[in-house]
């Protein structure tokens, strides 16, 4: 038992590191990724990712494989297509998915376009999906800061934010909080998609928000529960993925989004609220 | 008696369409005013502009009150019933004034909380999700959450729609202790004879003010009838304005 579950993380320095990246990256994404799926904004995610993907790619172009100029890069162009998606949404008609979709769209495009400018391409599949068996000293600090802003960012907003979520309406007419804590939220996002893109890279950087955030909806029917729940399953899906990665010789970042679908999928079924159980099997009816 | 809010040839709308046209008039401090009309007159939109969520055309809404004091209930659509918080919670919203985004919700805030849930007879719904409310009683959360924010102006929007008989009677008895504590009340309401009955004074709005005054004169059959004419269909080429005011 101890030499399939803890003799690996014992023994490689690099499994200890990135057990530790994935625990930050829960802490921070998951709670994240609830906030998404109950403001309806699950898809927002991909669509952020894909608009991070051009700018790492233009820091990797200017200065190789450096971390401060893929993270810088990330975070700018995440930042720019999320708030001048929200400003957008906000001063016109024009619902937040339609205008994130139009500046994630030219997003993409501009950084396929520099991509091609050079042509290297090697270490984009890097980029691509991740290396979270190859985290350093300075990645693990980063993924640790997203995750202690994220925490002490969400503790600040948190009244304001989900009161944003539950009844805008009533925020604006008590408060002028709304717009400047939606941004702050979208800059989260940003901030734990650039960080998840280093582990896992910018296409499963979203899995490890997502699918614990939807896990949770299925175990828990109150806020603070499903945060608790999607944190846990979070580092769960990632030691799980580690695990099955280093014994059976299989990609990590894969592996680690695919023990979180696996937990889904039981969720799916044994979940106590709203689940499938509840549907085919709801028991007899009470008095009251 | 001071004015509570003043309107000063006030013009509101959407994309230069007027839905509130050369408004002019006072809402007393302390009174129980109805806000009537056909669908489309302008009410909610009046409702916006006084709360502050829609910026005057041209005129002016002079208000003697600060934002904190005022409290708006929108149609119910507004609200995210599928959000996973207690009615506890969503009451507790009400001090917002008072406790703001960092402040202690403390012993004397619980207590509160939990007169107001029982003044609407929600007593024991504390631990219940939203999502698991009927109408009804949704509609006395959200007035408990009204006699929370302790607002000098309290505006409604349609606040009886679709409620029993039970629960409107529980409700109004609630805006009567209101305006007896001498808060200043505006309801948009369709059902005429609740009007008569509840509110002293009424205005009828067809995006023009038709009538403004003692309910039983404003509600008379012929500025019925005009209020009904004057909301005509929307004209997408509708020539500027450039009336001034009387």
């Amino acid at each position: 038992m101890y030499d399939i579950l803890i003799a690996p993380f014992a023994e490689f320095d690099f499994m200890r590191r990135a057990l530790v990246g994935m625990l930050a990256l829960s802490l921070g994404g998951a709670p994240i990724g609830v906030f998404l799926m109950l403001r309806r904004m699950s898809l927002t995610g991909d669509a952020m990712a894909h608009a991070i993907l051009p700018g790492a790619a233009l820091g990797f172009l200017v200065a190789g494989f450096n971390l401060f100029a893929m993270t810088a890069g990330g975070i700018v162009a995440g930042f720019a297509v999320a708030i001048g998606a929200g400003v957008v949404a906000r001063v016109t008609e024009l619902k937040e998915d339609a205008s994130l979709a139009a500046f994630y769209l030219v997003s993409l495009a501009l950084g396929v376009l520099i991509v091609s400018l050079r042509g290297s391409n090697i270490d984009l599949l890097h980029v691509l999906f991740g290396s979270v068996l190859a985290l350093d000293d300075d990645t693990l600090i980063l993924l640790a800061a997203f995750a202690t802003v994220t925490l002490l960012v969400l503790a600040i907003t948190w009244r304001p934010l989900v009161l944003e979520c539950v009844d805008p309406g009533f925020l604006r007419s008590v408060s002028g909080a709304g717009a400047p804590v939606h941004i702050a939220f979208l800059a989260l996002v940003v901030l734990n998609l650039v960080g998840g893109f280093h582990a896992l890279g910018t296409l499963l950087a979203v899995g490890i928000m997502m699918l614990p955030a939807v896990v949770a909806r299925f175990w828990a029917a109150d806020l603070t529960r499903m945060i608790v729940v999607a944190v846990v399953v979070a580092f769960v899906s990632g030691y799980g993925g580690l695990l099955i990665s280093y014994h059976f010789g299989l990609p990590s970042g894969p592996a680690i989004i695919l023990v979180a679908g696996a937990i889904y999928v039981v969720s799916l079924f044994l979940g106590p609220v709203g689940g499938l159980r509840r549907r085919f099997a709801p028991g007899r009816h009470l008095e009251a | 008696m001071t004015a509570a809010v003043r309107f000063r040839d006030l013009t509101l709308g959407y994309d230069r369409h007027p839905a509130v046209h050369h408004l002019n008039g006072t809402v007393e401090g302390g009174s129980l005013l109805a806000l009537v009309g056909p669908n489309g007159a302008g009410k909610t939109t009046l409702l916006k502009g006084i709360v502050g969520l829609l910026s005057p055309f041209s005129g002016a809404i002079e208000r003697s009150l600060s934002p904190g004091e005022v409290a708006y209930l929108p149609q119910i659509a507004e609200i995210d019933r599928s959000f996973p918080i207690s009615v506890y919670d969503l009451v507790a919203m009400g001090l917002w004034r008072r406790a703001g985004a960092g402040g202690r919700i403390g012993k004397d805030e619980r207590a509160l909380i939990e007169k107001a849930l029982a003044t609407v007879g929600l007593e024991g719904f504390e631990d219940r999700s939203i999502g698991t409310l009927s109408g009804g009683q949704m509609q006395r959360a959200l007035f408990a959450r009204l006699l929370l924010q302790d607002a000098r102006l309290i505006l409604l929007d349609e606040p009886f729609t679709s409620l029993d008989a039970g629960t409107v009677a529980d409700l109004l008895e609630l805006i009567r202790r209101w305006h007896a504590e001498k808060r200043t009340i505006v309801a948009v309401l369709h059902d005429y004879d609740l009007v008569r009955e509840r509110f002293p004074e009424a205005l009828l709005l067809a995006r023009s003010p038709v009538a403004w005054g003692p309910t039983e004169e404003v509600l008379r059959p012929d500025n019925l009838l005009r209020a009904r004419r004057m909301c005509e269909a929307f004209d997408a080429h509708a020539a500027v304005c450039d009336e001034h005011a009387a």
